[in-house]
């Protein structure tokens, strides 16, 4: 019976299937993982506070977010050295995010489920979210201003609630005359000092221009002047106020104001204020700047040099990729040589796309980037302008990267127009040009889209070429900003991509940095998954398309 | 088609507007047809600059060096005395030449002008007897040995300055030790051969005389009052006979004293303890008739070059024997010529050397890599002196009749051979030859090791794991999707695995390194169990199947049979994993990575080809899968219908029809899907520990090419050997994919053809 069932092949059929069933699971399980991960890093979760047996049998406090569990078989938990009775099968324990790393040098610690002798959700424990040293886990004490006790008990929580979001209003000028108002000034000082500097190298620098520079320079300076103060007055106001916090073990600490971002206290809320609270922390996750070495706060800059990399990247790759596809297929000879041609284009598509980022270093930042220095910027020497990594080489090597896609999907497109419509066209008297530009390339349009768009989320993926040619783990400015000439091409930025890298590895503190890598992660696999959904939607539709053509 | 455009259309049909219209419609049509072929020209040659480029760059590694001669002129002062040692400066446009009249003669390294001529404090009772410079020779120290049992220690310097942003050079003679000779031997006897080694805060003379041979330390002693550092002195003398003695040398710890008898003689003296050394060993170094002329240490001091009168330049380094003792080994050799060899220079900054025999050639040669560089006859007869400059960049010979030649030497990349890229070395200090690449390091002597074995064994050996993954599952599912499957499910699930390649491998590999190796490492034994039970789970659900009624059967249609094994696969993975452990424990009684280290001495890392193997495996899947699934499904449909009409079951026509004709499309999707594998770059970066072992082993990590790139070479110096030794690495996964690409792409164009004939 089994031996005819086997003679049928019937098992390996099903063998078969099951590998399909397999690759579907990993994918979906993939994708699954990233998303529960990656979206739960906002929600609140409630902070516990456990009494905890030590191993010298005094008991201790703890205050955290369970964030993980672990269930150790016996035999494995003997071998990691822990003591275990015959009775017990298993050790539970539970990761724990206890915060306060200023005060205890860790915040993430492991506890095992057997000394736990009392756990409890108190009301009143308040997560304070930090500007360095990560989240604090306490109790409030009170609110000072000046040295002085301004509230306490229970109308602390409202004054500080209150004071914070001043503090918040304040930090916001701050960060406005730090970064724009300072850093034109700053940004326009470098550019006097590069004309002086060109100036010199010219041999014009004479007395006029100098005072002219002399001036313009204590123009600035008394600017500068203004703003300091007005820094400084500003950084009083919001250094003068405090919060007094006990710790678990009951130690009283003193946290400035200036060093608050929010404060919160996860077990009094209820759904929607913990949805509302979601809201916030993923548009700071979006549109802010990342704090603490890349661990906390947003990924604006991120987002950004992503975007404009493959936009830049897209307007180079278009052109080329198309011209190079219309000459294969409209004005080339087709022959051995085409056919070589293209065997070279679809291998291209599969040389290691670090092989690029090599190129792009040897060949565009270190041979044209340096020869344009020498001949555009002599006077910024030695300091590198294009003769380093930066945007415009990424942007350029990842274009050189996608052009297989672009020539492949393009020339697929042209391939599958009917000859009696580029024939039509011409007998009525058009020339090739024109039948190019008015029937053949808007047809073809669809197809230049899937290639543009696949090149898009290639280019967007990939991160290995990046880090020979641009990227940095924290680029200070933005590649587009106020200051003249506004687009700045020469910057490092940063990368989604990378970023999940070198947080996710590269980190101090990679327990600290993992939620955050997740949720990055998650948005990156959105944004490509989207942009693949968008060519195969495209593609389909296509087909659609000319099948009515050809019908 | 474009004949019919040129076709001039009747003059008179036409008034001049329109024929102005009509030739610029032209004319543009003519300038787009250039526009197009040039740039489509032009992007086709930019994609095979890529492979000039690269080869552009790793070309300078294999260049042989060059020499040329910049100048040269009488011998400066040629009247005080005859020259002992001739020493060029850093910026090659000073030399010094110490007389044996104890004079210092600076000059211009271009046209040999006197600089500064400046005479050694040598007491006038006393006559010069011995000489020698300190080793390593860049601090600049020589020794002059007295008749009265004295010694000089002098040091030249060469002090940098800045004036008007004009760089100027100013020699000057120092006397580390002090003015005042040092009393080597107290009862008066000459000095016969000495050897020096200044070092930071002491200083070792080895002192011959007679038939004593004195070991001699002075160490600094700083106080904090005194403007002037005191010396403390010790000394011992060595225990045995030293009349043959010809070549003493200290090394730069000053803790070895190798001494060296003109037949052949080395001993080799740990003098660790000043006043109590230790002859560790002696032995015998050249052939019996042979004598040795020359004795230099390797910069480094790690390892003697020893030049003997058949022009055999041998190099003996320090290796642990079987007793784990240090013991002198001869680790290679250089022929330059059959004259003796006359002189030893070593590099100051490399491991490499200049030799020059007795006939004026002068060979350059680059120890472990075992190149030579330059073999050049750069004078008649024997040579009065050469030296080469600290940066290895230029060379000063004397002649016997007192002429100097200035040679520029342009020798970039001595280091990297074929033999050091792709065969074993042995480096010194390691016990055997052997493949190892460590690009850099902390200490300054360091020498960089670039054998691209271990890399390439690492990058195969992950290709390996992914592609042990990836074939089975993506050619099976292939199979399945192609032929099997009901054409509605087939339109979800094959964007939905080509889906997963669209995955950026940063994220796979963040997934891989920082979720996956975990897991597995907590649940190895888990993993193993999968293996067994998921296909067993499977076969066991199939054959149940069959006793189902019918009518429950039919409701499931035909081709759905995967999407109804999902919940079997996840169940059975579930139920392997959780008897993963009570079975480790009754089996083992230990976790099985424990047991496997030790039953077999396996060891474990947390990240290591398994899960590179899986992550990769993950990313090569959809790249076969579609290519795979393609070729089987363009399988003519008339064939597969005969078989089935003339009686073969399904899986039948699968095996005896469509799989081979459809093999090579096979074939040429599993050598893209390898060619992925063996360039992918986050995924190996993230999810390996990185070290450059070679361990098969499936536990163990391991370094690739394409990682090793993106780790080293933001960090590679511009034109440096690194750099292009990593541009190498570059060209090497260049033509390793583009040849299992093009191979996969020929193979799928042909298949193409033969389906359009069948």
């Amino acid at each position: 019976m089994i031996k005819a069932w086997f003679k049928s092949g019937e098992p390996w059929v099903w063998v078969n299937a099951a590998a399909v069933s397999t690759c579907l699971i990993m994918v979906i399980g993939v994708l699954g993982l990233l998303v529960v991960r990656g979206i739960g890093h906002f929600w609140p979760t409630s902070v516990a506070e456990f009494t905890y047996q030590q191993d010298d049998g005094t008991t201790q406090k703890i205050i955290g977010e369970k964030i993980d569990t672990s269930v150790m078989p016996l035999i494995m938990a003997r071998e990691s050295g822990f003591k275990m009775a015959d009775s017990e099968d298993h050790l539970i324990q539970y990761q724990l995010k206890t915060g306060n790393r200023d005060v205890t040098a860790v915040d993430f610690r492991w506890i095992e489920e057997r000394k736990i002798q009392h756990m409890e959700y108190p009301q009143e424990l308040l997560v304070v979210e930090r500007r360095e040293w990560g989240n604090f886990y306490g109790r409030l004490v009170a609110v000072k201003s000046g040295g002085q006790v301004v509230a306490s008990g229970e109308q602390a929580l409202p004054m500080a609630q209150e004071k914070i979001a001043n503090a918040l209003e304040i930090f916001k000028q701050i960060s406005h005359l730090e970064k724009k108002e300072i850093g034109s000034i700053n940004y326009a000082l470098e550019r006097l000092r590069l004309k002086q500097r060109k100036l010199e190298l010219k041999n014009a620098l004479d007395a006029t221009a100098k005072q002219a520079i002399v001036a313009e320079k204590a123009e600035y300076d008394v600017q500068y002047k203004q703003y300091q103060a007005q820094l400084a007055e500003l950084y009083k106001k919001v250094r003068s106020d405090s919060l007094v916090l006990k710790t678990e073990s009951d130690a009283e600490q003193t946290i400035p104001l200036a060093k608050i971002v929010r404060v919160y206290q996860p077990n009094t809320m209820n759904v929607f204020q913990k949805l509302g609270h979601y809201g916030v922390k993923f548009i700071e996750f979006l549109t802010d700047d990342p704090r603490e070495a890349n661990t906390e706060g947003g990924i604006f800059p991120a987002i950004f040099g992503t975007v404009m990399m493959v936009m830049l990247m897209a307007i180079i790759v278009t052109p080329f990729g198309v011209i190079a596809a219309v000459y294969l297929r409209e004005y080339a000879k087709q022959g051995f040589v085409t056919r070589l041609i293209r065997i070279a284009v679809n291998n291209l598509a599969g040389v290691p796309s670090v092989v690029y980022g090599v190129f792009g270093l040897g060949f565009f930042v270190y041979i044209l980037g340096g020869n344009i220095d020498q001949l555009f910027f002599p006077e910024s020497a030695p300091a590198p302008v294009f003769g380093t990594p930066g945007m415009l080489w990424a942007s350029i090597t990842l274009a050189l990267l996608t052009l297989p896609v672009v020539i492949v999907s393009t020339e697929e497109g042209l391939a599958r127009i009917p000859k009696a419509i580029r024939e039509g066209s011409l007998a009525l008297g058009a020339t090739k040009l024109e039948t190019l530009w008015r029937t053949v390339l808007p047809m073809a349009s669809p197809a230049m889209m899937t290639g543009l768009i696949l090149a898009v989320a290639r280019a967007a993926g990939e991160v290995a070429p990046l880090m020979l040619v641009g990227v940095v783990k924290l680029a200070p400015t933005l590649p587009l900003d106020g200051n003249f000439p506004f687009v700045h091409l020469d910057r490092k930025f940063m990368h989604l991509g990378f970023h999940i890298y070198d947080v996710g590895f590269q980190s101090p503190n990679v327990e600290a940095a993992r939620p955050l890598v997740y949720a990055t992660s998650l948005l990156l696999v959105l944004v490509i998954v989207g942009l693949n959904l968008a060519a195969i939607l495209i593609r389909n539709n296509l087909r659609e398309k000319y099948r009515a053509l050809e019908g | 088609m474009s004949e019919i455009n040129s076709i001039d259309k009747p003059a008179s049909l036409v008034n001049s507007a329109t024929s102005r219209h009509e030739r610029w419609r032209l004319l543009k049509d003519q300038l787009a047809r250039y526009g197009v072929v040039v740039g489509g020209l032009g992007v086709i040659v930019a994609i095979v600059l890529i492979f000039f480029y690269l080869l552009y760059v790793v070309f300078p590694l294999f260049l042989p060096a060059k020499v040329e001669m910049i100048s040269h002129y009488a011998l400066p002062e040629a009247a005080l005395g005859k020259t002992m040692l001739l020493e060029v400066e850093e910026q090659n446009t000073l030399a010094v030449r110490y007389t044996d009249q104890g004079q210092a003669v600076f000059f211009d390294t271009k046209s040999g002008k006197t600089v500064l001529v400046q005479a050694i404090a040598i007491p006038k009772s006393a006559k010069i007897s011995s000489f020698a410079k300190g080793s390593p020779a860049n601090e600049g120290a020589v020794v002059y040995g007295l008749s009265d049992g004295r010694a000089i220690v002098a040091k030249h310097k060469f002090t940098v300055t800045f004036v008007d942003n004009k760089k100027t050079i100013t020699p000057s003679i120092k006397y580390p030790l002090g003015e005042q000779p040092l009393v080597v031997n107290s009862n008066g006897t000459a000095i016969d051969n000495i050897a020096i080694k200044v070092g930071e805060d002491d200083t070792t003379i080895v002192a011959k005389s007679g038939d004593k041979i004195r070991v001699l330390n002075f160490a600094k002693e700083q106080s904090l009052f005194e403007e002037e550092a005191k010396w403390t002195h010790s000394e011992a003398t060595l225990n045995m006979p030293a009349s043959g003695v010809t070549h003493m040398l200290v090394d730069k710890e000053e803790s070895n004293l190798f001494l060296l008898s003109n037949d052949g003689r080395l001993g080799f003296i740990d003098i660790s303890d000043k006043t109590n050394p230790v002859i560790k060993q002696e032995l015998n170094i050249v052939a019996a008739g042979t004598t040795v002329t020359s004795f230099e240490f390797l910069n480094g001091d790690l390892s003697l070059l020893i030049g003997d009168s058949n022009g055999l330049v041998s190099q003996w380094g320090m290796v642990k024997d079987a007793t784990n003792r240090p013991a002198l080994q001869k680790m290679r050799e250089f022929k330059v010529s059959d004259k003796p060899i006359l002189s030893i220079n070593a590099e100051q900054r490399r491991k490499g050397f200049m030799a020059v025999d007795a006939s004026g050639l002068v060979g350059i040669y680059h120890s472990t890599s075992e190149r030579e560089m330059i073999k050049e006859q750069m004078a008649e007869s024997a040579p009065a002196a050469v030296v080469m400059s600290p940066r290895a960049s230029a060379l000063m010979i004397q002649s016997d009749n007192g002429d100097i030649q200035f040679w520029h030497v342009d020798n970039e990349h001595p280091e990297v051979s074929i033999r050091s890229l792709w065969q074993q070395v042995w480096y010194e200090s390691y016990a055997a030859p052997g493949y190892t690449w460590q690009s850099s390091s902390a200490s300054s002597d360091f020498e960089p090791k670039y054998s691209l074995i271990p890399l390439v064994f690492g990058t195969l050996k992950a290709a390996f794991y992914a592609m042990l993954v990836a074939i089975p599952l993506s050619l099976m599912g292939a199979i399945y999707t192609a032929y099997f499957m009901a054409p509605k499910m087939r339109v979800i699930v094959k964007p939905t695995i080509e889906l997963m390649g669209a995955l950026p491998t940063v994220i796979l590999g963040f997934l891989a390194g920082l979720w996956l190796a975990p897991f597995i490492e907590k649940n190895l034994a888990g993993m193993f169990s999968f293996l067994v039970i998921a296909p067993l789970g499977v076969m066991l659900f199939a054959l149940l199947w069959q006793y189902v009624p019918k009518e429950h059967r039919q409701k499931i249609p035909e081709g759905w049979d995967a999407a109804l094994l999902i919940p079997v696969i996840i169940l059975s993975t579930w139920f392997a994993f959780a008897i993963s452990v009570p079975l480790e424990t009754m089996l083992f009684d230990q976790t099985l990575r424990e047991w496997f280290k030790s039953e077999f001495g396996i060891g474990y890392d947390q990240r290591n080809a398994m899960v590179v193997g899986i992550a990769m495996g993950f990313a090569v899947i959809p790249t076969i899968f579609s290519i795979a699934e393609d070729a089987i499904f363009s399988v003519p449909k008339h064939l597969t219908v005969g078989s089935l009409a003339l009686g073969a079951t399904p899986w039948q026509t699968m095996t005896k029809v469509v799989l081979l004709t459809a093999s090579p499309g096979i074939f040429s999707a599993v050598m893209i899907g390898f060619g992925r594998a063996i360039g992918e770059t986050m995924i190996v970066l993230m999810a390996t520990g990185n070290t450059p072992v070679m361990d098969i082993s499936i536990f163990q990590g391991l370094r690739t090419l394409a990682a090793n790139i993106a780790v080293e070479m933001p960090e590679a110096e511009v034109d440096s050997s690194h750099y292009r030794v990593l541009f190498l690495a570059a060209l090497v996964l260049f033509l390793f994919t583009f040849i299992f690409n093009t191979l996969a792409e020929v193979i799928r164009q042909r298949l193409r053809e033969r389906y359009s004939s069948l």
